[in-house]
Formats: structure tokens, C-alpha cells, sequence
């Protein structure tokens, strides 16, 4: 392969040619070549200054000690550190004094909306709507009491803790299987818990269910079943029904009763904690002042 | 790495130092124009930060704003909002389109006399004439031993380099910030840090760019030229010798006199190769180091007039045009060669994606509203049997001023909403709502409709201005219900 001479360069060929085109040998600047020296260069110095060349069962550490790991550490140690002014203030702070229009208030929502992510989506849902025996957080209705206050004892007690002498408890008598009301008369109450939450029309069932009711269910429930938070005790006359409303689920709350749990988060999460998850509880939509 | 089939034992070497080139000094009708488009380009770089317009108390009155840190772009009477950003787009289309309308019309025009790397690198040239002297001398002092002189002198160029660098990258940060304020505080220290990061770092790439590797990007660096290779036809301008007139070059007026041999009208006297900023020969025809700035036309047109030979042996030419011309026909007016099909079409385009952004521009609305319907909990039932859903509703006042606006529910019989931070007690169907100045205001409203009803009820959020200037927009959404069953 020789230059052909209606090619006016000068540059030499390297002998290649596909389909009559020639690759030339264009020399590369020399430039070029120092900044590949110098990538050279930094590549072995990075060696030695950073994590490098893999052994068998580890790696070389460097001459800075630089490890990802430790990296971290300290990202996340910085990250807590521009945290810690809100989270100072969260932790001394009652939750109810902090202005609900505040980037406080904010910030403590958007805290408790992490937490919530770690800590209560395992019953309560991903949208803190619950299931059945989980409360929907997102509803007007409150078992134990639905302003920051009450929301927030809720969370630092639990619900039927034993060891916490604060904790959320009531017991509700498992009228069928402790003997208290045959089947007939819990067939009864259950027509007349029907009645008053307007599922079903009046009938003699519920009219005999009403006195039932009066004398083994108002003491905590209320006279008009419209429950009690200072017991826990649900609103009978609602459209919320924590255990289902229909006559299979009422005959069996009625017979073996219904108590469920929370733990007390204040045995495992830290007071600032506690008042970004009650300020994120009392944020969606059903909070009470 | 010697290849076994390298011709004649020549070899190359793998690495080659970097020629030196030491452009002489023309002045021709070129030349002049790249004078005045250089003036044109650098005053337009330099001056643009520094022009005002007045945009009331809520915006910056700089006429040419890139705000990043409040995310707006401001261009005279023109504001940009980041969701806007199809605007630049369209622009890049236009500067996309515009570099074919013009590679098809005048060739590479943009790599000879606009491309900021060739204005630059003009400007550092002039500096280093001033400093050093014209070619001859350049190069004298090239090889000359290092002395005081030669250090004094070098001293200054880069000196000077560095010094244009500064200011480009001075003139670089002015966009991007209140151009007065910022030159007080870049003088008084108390600039942010970037800024002066940001100068250092463009005056080093102006100084290393324009300074010291000059043609060196045009021919390794930019992918341009490269484009252009498949950009050009038989009908695009390029700076074109003659080969046919100047062939065979004669070394001499007299020889050509004498009359004893047929002689081109090239003399060989280098001057076009001299003049040339990226070091090339151009009468080896066309290639890729031509930037087509056509100095070397300016120095032939003064050869040629010197002895008595027509204007235009280097010159803009078609290779159409030049085989016609090769085969007798007069050459062809430059003129002609900018309107033909291709140069139309591009215009066309250019031109449609220019009317259309205007058109956008002028029917936009500065008031807008999105909205998010919550996902989970698509329902949430009250206690009344009533449902709640509730939506993230963003409301957007792209003017610089406050406005009043009402944000009201159409469709879904009985429904209601309110807004998360007021409480359910101020529930309606219609909100009043100051949107503060050319902002993005988040309203978490709740909407709650009775429990009976379609599962998935369309209704519509509409945003009125209630200003003197009618302004409204409209989002259709839905109000979920549980599915039978549920």
C-alpha cells in the first residue's frame, strides 16, 4: 500500500484500507501523551493514598485510611449535626406548645413521617389507614383521644403495656365466653348495636338488645353507645368500625371481646421521636385541637 | 510499534510535538469583517449582564438573569420557570437548525468568525502581535536564548492572556447574579466562594484554550468540524484554491514572463500559509483544519493585485461552481450559491420552531395549577359515613407580583373542601387565597363528599384570578370511593 498521489497529505498510511479508505497514521499530540503520564501518575498515587488493589480477603487500606464505611460515618455524623438544632427543640419541647404554622411544626412532621415509615407501617399501613383491628389514623374517629396531646401519651405509653404504669387500658368483658350473656341475649345487644348505628331498622330483637345494653355495656360505652376515650372505648354509633361492623364481626367482639396492643414507644424511641410521630399522626386529616 | 506494512520505511512517531504557528498580520475585507464581528460578539458577551430592565419590586432588574438559586431564567420581557424549560430547548433546536441553515448557505461561517474558541483566539493573537511583534519577529524571539528581554516579554503575553481570562470569567459570573451588586463584593471580598471559583476556573480554561491550544481544538477537541464533514456538499461554500488557475505554481514574476513555460497564477509565495491561524496549507484542498476564517483570501487578493493578477485565486467557492470554472465557465456569483432547496428548507425549520416558541410565549398563562391526588389512602370514611379524599394542590403565580385568586371545586355534588393548615371549620367549595409573588404555593386540601356515589367521580379544581386581569386554569381530577365490597 503506497500513498496515492491524488492524496495531497503527507501523512503516512498504516496500511490498512477498507473500501479505498485509508487509515493514516495521524501522530497524536504530544500533549496528549503528558496528559496520559499524568493520568499514570495519579492512578499510582491514588493507589497508595486510597483503598486499592483487592488480596485475597481484603484490600489495601491506603496511606489516608479513607474507608467507605467511615465515610459514611461521617456523612451521616454531619447529616445529624444539621439536624440537631430541630431535634434539640423536638425533644424539650411538648408537641402541643409548638406552633402548628411553624417550620418547627414542619419539620417535625416530615420526622415523623420517616419514623412512621420505620416503625408503624407494620400494622398501621404505609398510609396509616389500617386494617381491620389497626386504626385508621387518617379518620375523625379517636379510640383514646385525637389533639397532639392525647395522641402523643398514646404513643409514648402504648396501648395495654404491662410495665408502664401510663399505658392506654381498658377491658372489655368477653361476654359469651365468660358466661355473662347467652347466645340469644348477645344476638340481642348485636340487633340493637345495629340499630343505633343506624345499619338496621328497629325490631323486637333490639328492643330487647336496649336493655341489655343499659345494663352491661353503658358503664363504658355510654348510655347512647357513644363510647368513652377515657376507657378507649369506641363510638357504637359510628360508621367506623374497627373490628367490622356487620353481625358475624359484632356477635364475636360481643362473645370473646377485643383488646388490642401498641407497645409503649417511649421504652424504645427518643422524646424527639415520639412528638415528630405524634405531630405526623395529628397531620393526616383527623386531628383534633 | 513499527507496522510490517508500513510504506517505504517511513515511519511516523506515535506522539508529535505540536508545530509552531506564528500567523502574520492581513488586513483585507475579511479580515475587517471578522473585526466587526469579534467587536460584535465580545460587546454583546461583556455588555449584556450590565443592561436593566425594570420588572417591578418582586423580580431582579437585570435584562439577562440565569437565577439558579431561585430556579428562573430571565431574558428581557421573557421569564423562564424550570417547567418551562422546553423553551431553551426549542432554542437549542433553533441553534441546532440555525448551524445547518448556516453550514448550508456559507459553509463553516460559525467556526470562522463566530465560534467563541475563534474569537478568542483572535483577540489572543492581536495581544501576542502587540507584545511580540508580527511574525518574523515571533518567531525570532522564538528562537532566541532565554534573557531579560525575552522573559520581560513573555512575561506580559501571558500576562496579558491571563488578565483577558479573568475578565471573560469575570463577565461569565455577571449572568448568573445582580451584575453591580456582585462586582462590589467580588472587589470587597465578600463574594460566595464559587464566584471566585468560577472565574478561576474560566480563566484558566480561556488562558489554556485560547492561549496555548488555539487551533489544537478545533482539530482534536470539537466534534463540529467532524459534523460538518458530512454537512458539506457539492454545493456548500468553502474557502477553495484555484488549482486550475494557480497550477503549476511559478517561483517567480519573471520566470512567468519569460514566457518559455505555462505558469499558474500561484507564485508560491506562502502567503496564504502564513497568514493562517491553524497552520495549514489550503491549497492542499479542503480538510478538516479549515475553519474557513478566509485570511488566506485576504493575503492572496494582495499578492495577486501586487502583480497584476486577478482577485479570487483562493476564494469562496462551490465545488460545483469550481468545476464549471475549471472547465471555463466565468465564476459564478457568490450570491447564487445561497439559495437553493436545502438552505430553504433549514430556514423553514428554523423559522417554524421560532414562530411557534412565540406563539407558545405569547398565549401562555402566568397562573396555573397542578394537582395530586393522595394514593394512599386513595378514601378515608368518617365517622358520619361521609368520605375524605385529599389532594397536594400546587399553585403557580409566574408573575412578580401578588395576586388574589379563587380556587374552587366544579361537579361532585355535596362536596366540600378545606385546607389542611385552616381546619375543616372554613370548609367550601370555593377558597380565597393570596398567591404571593412569583411563587409556588403547596396546599394540602382535603375534600369530603358523601359516602354514596360513583367509585371514581370526575370533578374539576379551577384557580381564577380575581385581579384585574383575567387569568385561570383548570385540572380535572377524581374523588375515589370504596369499590362494592370494600
Amino acid at each position: 500500500m503506497i500513498d496515492r498521489p491524488e492524496d495531497a497529505t503527507t501523512t503516512p498510511s498504516t496500511g490498512h484500507e477498507w473500501d479505498g479508505i485509508r487509515e493514516l497514521d495521524t501522530p497524536l499530540p504530544r500533549w496528549w501523551l503528558w496528559v496520559f503520564y499524568a493520568t499514570i501518575v495519579f492512578a499510582a498515587g491514588y493507589c497508595v493514598v486510597y483503598p486499592a488493589i483487592p488480596l485475597l480477603n481484603s484490600a489495601t487500606r491506603g496511606t489516608s485510611g479513607w474507608t467507605s464505611r467511615g465515610q459514611l460515618a461521617t456523612d451521616m455524623a454531619a447529616a445529624e449535626a444539621t439536624r440537631a438544632k430541630v431535634t434539640a427543640a423536638l425533644a424539650t419541647t411538648p408537641i402541643e406548645q409548638v406552633d402548628p404554622k411553624s417550620p418547627l411544626m414542619a419539620a417535625a412532621i416530615e420526622g415523623g413521617r420517616a419514623a412512621f415509615r420505620v416503625h408503624c407501617v407494620q400494622c398501621h399501613g404505609s398510609g396509616a389507614a389500617g386494617s381491620v383491628g389497626y386504626p385508621n389514623l387518617n379518620d375523625d374517629d379517636w379510640l383514646w383521644g385525637g389533639n397532639l396531646a392525647t395522641i402523643h401519651r398514646t404513643i409514648l405509653h402504648g396501648v395495654r403495656q404491662p410495665g408502664d404504669a401510663e399505658t392506654r387500658a381498658s377491658l372489655m368483658p368477653a361476654f359469651g365466653r365468660d358466661g355473662i350473656l347467652n347466645p340469644a341475649q348477645i344476638s340481642d345487644v348485636v340487633s340493637y348495636i345495629r340499630l343505633i348505628s343506624q345499619q338496621d331498622g328497629p325490631s323486637a330483637a333490639a328492643s330487647r338488645g336496649q336493655v341489655l345494653f343499659a345494663e352491661n355495656c353503658s358503664a363504658c360505652h355510654g348510655a347512647e353507645g357513644k363510647g368513652s376515650r377515657e376507657f378507649g372505648a369506641p363510638n357504637l354509633t359510628d360508621k367506623i368500625w374497627l373490628y367490622g361492623g356487620d353481625r358475624d364481626a359484632l356477635t364475636a367482639t360481643v362473645t370473646t371481646a377485643r383488646a388490642g396492643v401498641m407497645p409503649a414507644w417511649g421504652q424504645r424511641l427518643d422524646a424527639a421521636t415520639i412528638n415528630m410521630l405524634a405531630a405526623y399522626v395529628h397531620s393526616l386529616g383527623g386531628g383534633e385541637q | 510499534m513499527a507496522h510490517p506494512e508500513r510504506p517505504g520505511g517511513r515511519r511516523a512517531g506515535l506522539y508529535a510535538r505540536r508545530p509552531d504557528i506564528f500567523p502574520r498580520k492581513i488586513d483585507g475585507r475579511f479580515r475587517r469583517l471578522k473585526w466587526a464581528i469579534m467587536v460584535i460578539t465580545l460587546a454583546i458577551y461583556y455588555v449584556t449582564p450590565w443592561l436593566r430592565w425594570n420588572r417591578g419590586p418582586y423580580a431582579p432588574d437585570q435584562a439577562v438573569l440565569v437565577d439558579l438559586a431561585h430556579r428562573r431564567f430571565y431574558f428581557f420581557s421573557i421569564e423562564i420557570w424550570p417547567h418551562e424549560f422546553y423553551y431553551v430547548a426549542g432554542l437549542l433546536v433553533m441553534a441546532g437548525v440555525g448551524l445547518f441553515l448556516v453550514t448550508s448557505t456559507v459553509g463553516r461561517a460559525w467556526c470562522g468568525y463566530a465560534c467563541p474558541q475563534t474569537v478568542w483566539t483572535d483577540l489572543f493573537l492581536h495581544i501576542e502581535r502587540f507584545v511580540d511583534g508580527d511574525r518574523n519577529a515571533q518567531i525570532r524571539l522564538r528562537k532566541a536564548p532565554f534573557g531579560p528581554g525575552k522573559i520581560a516579554r513573555r512575561a506580559v503575553k501571558h500576562g496579558a492572556w491571563l488578565l483577558v481570562g479573568m475578565i471573560t470569567g469575570g463577565a461569565w459570573i455577571f449572568y448568573f447574579a445582580d451584575a453591580p451588586a456582585l462586582a462590589r463584593s467580588l472587589f470587597d471580598g465578600t463574594s460566595p466562594r464559587i464566584a471566585y471559583a468560577t472565574i478561576g476556573v474560566l480563566t484558566f480554561t480561556t488562558y489554556v484554550l485560547g492561549g496555548l491550544m488555539r487551533e489544537q481544538v478545533c482539530i482534536y477537541m470539537c466534534p463540529w468540524p467532524r459534523i460538518q464533514g458530512a454537512m458539506l456538499d457539492e454545493r456548500s461554500l468553502t474557502v477553495t484554491y484555484k488549482d486550475w488557475r494557480g497550477e503549476p505554481r511559478s517561483h517567480g514574476v519573471k520566470r512567468a514572463e519569460a514566457g518559455t513555460e505555462k505558469v499558474g497564477d500561484c507564485i508560491d509565495c506562502m502567503a496564504c500559509v502564513q497568514v493562517c491561524p491553524t497552520g495549514i496549507d489550503i491549497r492542499n484542498g479542503p480538510q478538516l483544519a479549515c475553519i474557513t476564517c478566509a485570511l488566506c483570501i485576504d493575503a492572496c487578493d494582495q499578492i495577486m493585485a501586487k502583480i497584476g493578477r486577478p482577485r479570487g485565486l483562493i476564494d469562496y467557492a462551490t465545488l460545483e461552481d469550481c468545476k464549471q470554472e475549471a472547465a471555463g465557465a466565468p465564476p459564478v456569483p457568490i450570491r447564487r450559491t445561497l439559495l437553493r432547496g436545502r438552505t430553504f428548507l433549514y430556514f423553514g425549520l428554523w423559522g417554524a420552531v421560532g414562530l411557534a416558541m412565540t406563539f407558545a410565549l405569547g398565549a401562555r398563562t402566568r397562573l396555573d395549577l397542578q394537582v395530586a391526588h393522595d394514593r394512599n389512602p386513595l378514601w378515608v370514611r368518617l365517622s358520619d359515613g361521609s368520605l375524605r379524599n385529599a389532594y397536594t394542590v400546587k399553585l403557580r403565580n409566574m408573575e412578580a407580583r401578588p395576586r388574589d385568586v379563587s380556587l374552587s371545586i366544579e361537579g361532585l355534588p355535596g362536596g366540600v373542601m378545606w385546607d389542611s393548615m385552616s381546619g375543616e371549620a372554613g370548609a367550601g367549595r370555593t377558597l380565597r387565597l393570596t398567591i404571593a409573588p412569583d411563587q409556588v404555593e403547596q396546599h394540602r386540601l382535603y375534600v369530603r363528599a358523601p359516602g354514596e356515589g360513583g367509585a371514581k367521580e370526575p370533578f374539576v379544581f379551577v384557580v381564577r384570578a380575581l385581579d384585574d386581569e383575567p387569568a385561570s386554569d383548570r385540572e380535572e381530577t377524581r374523588f375515589d370511593r370504596p369499590e362494592a365490597g370494600q
